[in-house]
């Protein structure tokens, strides 16, 4: 990496990030793949589960089930469309490689919280037996689970943004690499259903965190060398 | 301040595919100097640009650009000003939008008087709140010119500078290159040979 002035660096980072948002609340591109896979997937859990009341692990792993697909359809978007649009060496002219992916980062994470702000609401009021005993277990859960998503998912992008099959290369890279995520989450969530206390827990959210900083700073190291050719 | 900028290409080589674009190419850039590389379609002009701008890593070789800045990438990228069919400008947001964010990504403040003095001296001053996708190509041409010279940069890389440009555009972009090489440097890619004696310094590039 080479030398970068912390103060710029910072602006840049923000910059960045804020480019993002003002884009996607302009375009609403990944907003609406989201917002439209998440109620679709909501209603068709409704229709198959009926009025019957499945048990907490079942709709913890469908609640995960539709963030991780929900994800898919819009994370990706950050870095594809810079690379669509031809907007990539754009941001390689004015900013460094960790400036441009600790912003796109950021912008994932407010996005995917985002997301999953919306889809719990949804299954909180609209699937039947999804209750939360241990409300706070359940928020660190959503709120780790969200960082590792964005994380995992921004570096992907990255890399698919560059393939020619960048559709169905997203999901099927970022499976892997999610899976001990999507299971530490589904079981915390089963945890926050079952009202679990939170000292229970302490070990999934110590291999969230684990898991958040390990992906954080290996992409950040790999950054430099997928972005630039 | 710009008399101290340089550039300094050694050996470059480019593999795409297994297929060399160009090899051992070198050559020197002082302040006040022009430089033109020419050749054929596929023969590595864009690439080269790309290269010396840093966005493109080359096979081998090296280029070093030295000059009055702080250092490290921004340092390098405040001394380079790029106009390229390859770049291109957000076109969900306007041409003051478009400088707006170069300059905060940069890590800069934004200069509204700069801008606005860019903006007036490319024509775009009346459009500059409407979105870039409205724009025609050669008013797309035009802002790009803008963003390059947003910063103040001492030298100008410019691959196919009079592309889509009608005759006031390209009496503008002529005119900002005879203006810049009083004191920076200029690097032109092109296959339009028109202007081939105003330059100093000229590279062949053979597919």
């Amino acid at each position: 990496m080479r030398n970068v002035a912390p103060r710029r660096w910072l602006l840049s980072v923000m910059a960045v990030f804020r480019k993002d948002l003002h884009s996607e609340l302009r375009t609403r591109y990944a907003v609406s793949a989201l917002v439209m896979f998440v109620i679709t997937t909501i209603a068709i859990i409704m229709f198959s589960l009926g009025q019957e009341n499945a048990p907490p692990e079942v709709l913890s792993g469908m609640l995960w089930v539709v963030i991780f697909f929900g994800a898919m359809s819009g994370l990706s978007r950050t870095f594809v469309m810079e690379e669509e649009r031809g907007t990539s060496m754009t941001l390689q002219l004015l900013a460094p490689p960790s400036a441009v992916y600790f912003g796109k980062l950021l912008f994932n994470f407010v996005l995917v919280t985002a997301l999953n702000i919306f889809t719990v609401l949804l299954f909180l009021f609209l699937v039947n037996g999804f209750v939360v005993q241990a409300p706070l277990v359940f928020i660190l859960t959503v709120f780790l689970g969200g960082c590792g998503f964005a994380s995992a998912t921004t570096v992907i992008a990255a890399i698919i943004a560059r393939a020619n099959t960048k559709g169905t290369l997203y999901p099927v890279l970022s499976f892997p690499i999610l899976l001990p995520l999507l299971v530490a989450v589904i079981d915390a969530t089963k945890s926050a259903a079952e009202g679990a206390p939170l000292d229970q827990v302490g070990g999934v959210f110590q291999f969230l965190i684990s898991y958040i900083v390990v992906l954080t700073t290996l992409s950040y190291l790999l950054f430099e060398y997928i972005w630039k050719d | 301040m710009t008399a101290q900028i340089a550039i300094k290409a050694e050996g470059l080589k480019k593999v795409f595919n297994r297929r060399v674009v160009f090899e051992g190419v070198s050559f020197s850039l002082a302040p006040t100097q022009t430089l033109l590389i020419s050749g054929r379609n596929g023969s590595g002009k864009s690439t080269l640009v790309k290269i010396v701008a840093g966005v493109l890593s080359p096979t081998a070789g090296s280029v070093s650009i030295s000059g009055p800045s702080e250092g490290g990438y921004f340092g390098h990228q405040a001394l380079i000003g790029m106009v390229s069919p390859y770049l291109q400008m957000y076109e969900e947001f306007s041409a003051e939008e478009n400088l707006l964010y170069a300059s905060t990504i940069r890590g800069e403040a934004y200069d509204q008087t700069r801008a606005h003095e860019l903006l007036r001296r490319v024509a775009l001053y009346a459009r500059k709140d409407d979105p870039v996708r409205t724009y025609s190509s050669g008013m797309k041409q035009r802002i790009k010119y803008a963003f390059a010279l947003l910063h103040r940069p001492p030298i100008l890389l410019l691959d196919e500078p009079m592309a889509n440009l009608d005759a006031d555009g390209i009496a503008i972009v002529r005119e900002i290159m005879q203006e810049h090489r009083r004191n920076g440097a200029v690097l032109v890619a092109t296959n339009d040979l028109t202007d081939v004696d105003v330059y100093d310094k000229r590279i062949t590039l053979d597919a």
